[in-house]
C-alpha cells in the first residue's frame, strides 16, 4: 500500500492506530485515582509527543542514516518558531502560512548552515554545528533585539501584540492560532464513568501532519536515495570512487532533517504563540540526540519512541514530590518509610534527569539498537518460547516408535 | 593506441622525492603491470591516475582528456574504476545493496535526488545487478551483510562492483594482499576471465611475481620513484637491472 512493502505498511497503521487513539492510551488511569497522575493524556503533553517525534524523525534522517551527527539542530527548530510567529503578527492567526514559512526558512537556513559545517565530517562538523546553533541562540537572545531592529524580542520572546497589523486577520475569527477558523485549543472532552479523555483540535493537526512526514521518512529510507545516504555512513572512500558525491548527499540529508526541525518548530508556535530563544540551546539540540539514540539510531519507529520517552518523564515523573511518594509507602513502617522516601527522593521531581540519565546508559550499555532492540529481543524471546511449545505439542502426537 | 599516458609525472613528501619524472603508456585492452620494490612509489603513482593525489608536474590523460584536478567521482564517471589494497565495500550494507549502488552511480550520475522512487520498481537496474552477483557467483550471498563475507568474497564483491560499470580501464592495488595461496589462485583466475571476455583495459600493481607473471602482458618496473624498464613479462624476467632493483635492495 502506498508504495511500501507489507512490514512497513503494518508499521504505519500501527503508528496511525496509536497516534489517533492516543488519548485513549495515554489516559489508563480513571481521575481522581492515586495512579492519574501517570496519565499522559491531556492536550498539552500529546502535542508535544507527536511535535518532538516530528523533531526527532527528521533527525534520524540525517544522523541514522548518514551518520553525521548534528549538536546544532535545535536553531532550526527556533527558527521555524520564530518565523511562525511572524506570521501570526503579519498575517493572520490562520496557521497554513505559519507552518509553511517555518519548513521554507529552517530550510534555506539549514542549508546555508550545512553547506559550511558539511567541509568537515566526524566531531569537527559536529563542533561546527554546535558552533552554528549558539551563535543562533546569541543572536535570538541578544542581537537581533534592540530597539532599531527587534526581529526576536529578546528574553521576552516573541509574542503576537494588539497592534500588530494581522493584514488577514478576518473580523469574526478566533483571537488565537486556527485553521480556518478552527481554534488549535478546540478540546472535546469525553468523559466514560471514572475517566476522561481529552480530543484536542491542535493534538490531531500535529498527530496528522506526523503521519504524514513519518510516512514520507520511510520512503526516503527506502529509495535509492537512502541507500546512498547508508553507503556515506558506510565507506565514502568507496563512494567517491564509484562516482558517485557525497557532499551533495549529506547536504541533501541535512536539509531535510533542518526542515522537519522547522516543521516542528512552527506546529510549536501554532499550538502556542510564543517564540523563546531558549528553543535554540545546546540543550534542546542534545535532547533530540538523545531521543534518537534512545528510540533507536537508524530505525523508523525509534526517535518516535525515544521523544514520547523523554517528553513522558520530563513531564510526568517530574510532577512526583515527597507527598506522593509518602501516601505511597504509607503502608511501611514511619522508620522505614522516610528511609525508602529520602533514598528515592534524588531520582524524582526536580532530579527526573538523574533517573533519565540512568536509563539511558543502561539502554545504551545494554540495548545499542535503543528501544527497537529491546523490542525486537523481547519479540524474539516470546517467539522463541511458543516455536518450543509448538514443538513440544507435536513431539507428543508423533506416534513413538 | 594508448588509453592512458602518464607524462613527466613528478611528486615530493617534502624533501622525499617519490615520483621522478615518470613516463607511462597503458595500451588499450592490455593487461598493463607496474612492479617494483617497496618505496619504489607505486602507491603514490596509483593516487595520481585516480585524483587522490596531485602531481607537482606532468600531465595524466585518461582518452586523450587530462585527469589532474578532477575528484576520484569525476575520474569515475570518465571510466576509472579502482579495486583497493584492503577491499573497500559498503559493510554495513547487503551484498545486493553494494552491487545496486555503482549501477545506480552509472544511470544517475554523482548526485540525484531519487528520494520518493522504491528500489524495487528499478527494474532494470535490480536486473543488472542480479546479473553481476550471478556472474561473480554470489547470487546466495545477496541478503549477507558485505562485512561478513570472507577476504576472497569481499575482493570478488569488489571487483564485482567495479566492473558492474563497464570501466574502460581497472585499477587494481595489489589485489591479493594478504590473501592465502587458493583465493590468490581464485582471482587470478577471475581476473583472466574478465580480460578474456570483456573490451577493458586492467593496470595492476603488485608484489606477488606469480600474480603478474601470470596476468601481464607488458609490465614496468619502478625502482625510486623512476620507471626502470618497460617490456614484455619474458624479458623482463632475464633483465638484469630489474634483478639488481629487487636484489639491490634485499642486500
Amino acid at each position: 500500500m502506498f508504495g511500501l512493502n507489507k512490514k512497513d505498511t503494518s508499521l504505519l497503521i500501527i503508528v496511525g492506530l496509536l497516534t489517533l487513539l492516543a488519548p485513549f492510551i495515554l489516559n489508563p488511569f480513571p481521575e481522581g485515582s492515586a495512579m492519574a497522575q501517570f496519565n499522559a493524556g491531556y492536550p498539552d503533553l500529546m502535542q508535544r509527543f507527536v511535535i518532538f517525534g516530528i523533531f526527532a524523525i527528521g533527525f534520524n534522517i540525517l544522523f541514522g542514516l548518514t551518520g553525521y551527527l548534528s549538536f546544532g539542530h535545535a536553531a532550526f527548530l527556533g527558527v521555524g518558531s520564530y518565523s511562525a510567529v511572524w506570521m501570526f503578527k503579519l498575517l493572520s492567526y490562520n496557521i497554513i502560512p505559519a507552518i509553511a514559512l517555518s519548513v521554507v526558512v529552517a530550510g534555506l537556513f539549514s542549508l546555508l548552515i550545512g553547506f559550511i559545517s558539511l567541509r568537515r565530517s566526524g566531531i569537527y562538523f559536529s563542533i561546527l554545528t554546535l558552533a552554528f546553533a549558539q551563535m543562533s541562540f546569541a543572536l535570538a537572545y541578544s542581537v537581533l533585539s534592540n530597539p532599531k531592529f527587534n526581529l526576536t524580542n529578546g528574553e521576552t520572546g516573541l509574542q503576537v501584540y494588539a497592534d500588530d497589523p494581522q493584514i488577514l486577520q478576518v473580523a469574526n475569527s478566533p483571537d488565537l492560532p486556527h485553521l480556518f477558523g478552527l481554534p488549535m485549543r478546540a478540546t472535546y472532552t469525553m468523559d466514560v464513568g471514572a475517566w476522561s479523555f481529552d480530543f484536542n483540535a491542535g493534538y490531531y493537526l500535529c498527530a496528522i501532519i506526523m503521519m504524514v512526514v513519518f510516512y514520507l521518512s520511510i520512503r526516503i529510507f527506502r529509495s535509492p536515495f537512502g541507500m546512498m545516504l547508508r553507503a556515506v555512513k558506510s565507506n565514502q572512500q568507496r563512494m567517491n570512487y564509484t562516482g558517485l558525491n557525497s557532499k551533495p548527499y549529506t547536504l541533501a540529508a541535512f536539509v531535510i532533517s533542518g526542515m522537519y526541525a522547522g516543521l516542528a518548530g512552527g506546529l510549536m508556535a501554532a499550538m502556542d504563540p510564543l517564540a523563546g530563544a531558549e528553543r535554540m540551546q545546546w540543550t534542546a539540540s542534545g535532547e533530540v540526540v538523545l531521543m534518537t539514540i534512545l528510540g533507536g539510531t537508524g530505525t523508523l519507529i525509534g526517535p518516535v519512541l525515544g521523544a514520547g520517552f523523554i517528553k513522558y518523564f520530563e513531564n510526568i515523573f517530574s510532577k512526583i514530590n515527597d507527598n506522593v511518594l509518602h501516601s505511597w509507602f504509607a503502608f511501611l513502617p514511619d522508620g522505614l518509610e522516610d528511609a525508602v522516601v529520602f533514598v528515592i527522593h534524588p531520582f524524582i521531581g526536580k532530579g527526573w534527569h538523574l533517573t533519565l540519565g540512568i536509563l539511558f546508559m543502561l539502554v545504551v550499555i545494554y540495548l545499542p539498537g535503543g528501544l527497537v532492540e529491546g523490542g525486537q529481543r523481547l519479540l524474539n524471546r516470546i517467539k522463541r518460547k511458543k516455536s518450543k511449545a509448538d514443538d513440544a505439542k507435536s513431539g507428543k502426537t508423533e506416534p513413538a516408535e | 593506441m594508448a588509453i592512458l599516458k602518464v607524462k613527466d609525472v613528478s611528486k615530493r613528501f617534502g624533501g622525499l622525492k617519490a615520483l621522478t619524472d615518470v613516463n607511462l603508456s597503458v595500451e588499450e585492452n592490455s593487461v598493463h603491470a607496474i612492479i617494483g620494490p617497496n618505496g619504489a612509489g607505486k602507491s603514490t603513482l596509483l593516487n595520481c591516475l585516480v585524483g587522490k593525489l596531485m602531481p607537482d608536474t606532468g600531465a595524466v590523460l585518461f582518452d586523450n582528456a587530462s585527469v589532474l584536478g578532477l575528484e576520484p567521482f569525476q575520474i569515475n564517471q570518465m571510466g576509472i574504476s579502482r579495486v583497493f589494497q584492503t577491499p573497500e565495500i559498503f559493510g554495513e550494507l547487503t551484498v545486493m545493496e553494494n552491487m545496486l549502488i555503482p549501477i545506480f552511480a552509472m544511470r544517475d550520475g554523482a548526485f540525484r535526488m531519487h528520494a520518493y522512487e522504491t528500489i524495487a520498481n528499478e527494474r532494470e537496474i535490480v536486473e543488472q545487478a542480479e546479473a553481476m552477483l550471478e556472474e561473480m557467483n554470489m547470487a546466495d550471498k545477496r541478503e549477507m551483510h558485505a562485512a561478513s563475507l570472507s577476504r576472497g568474497d569481499k575482493r570478488r564483491l569488489e571487483i564485482g562492483m567495479c566492473l558492474s560499470q563497464n570501466p574502460r580501464l581497472l585499477l587494481l592495488d595489489e589485489p591479493t594482499a594478504g590473501m592465502a595461496r587458493a583465493d590468490t589462485n581464485n582471482t587470478i583466475d577471475l581476473l583472466k576471465q574478465i580480460k578474456d571476455e570483456r573490451d577493458i583495459t586492467i593496470a595492476i600493481i603488485e608484489h606477488d611475481m606469480h600474480v603478474v607473471f601470470s596476468l601481464a602482458e607488458r609490465i614496468t618496473v619502478l625502482a625510486q620513484g623512476t620507471p626502470l624498464v618497460e617490456d614484455t613479462p619474458e624479458n623482463i624476467r632475464g633483465n638484469p637491472k630489474v634483478r639488481e632493483a629487487y636484489l639491490g635492495e634485499a642486500a
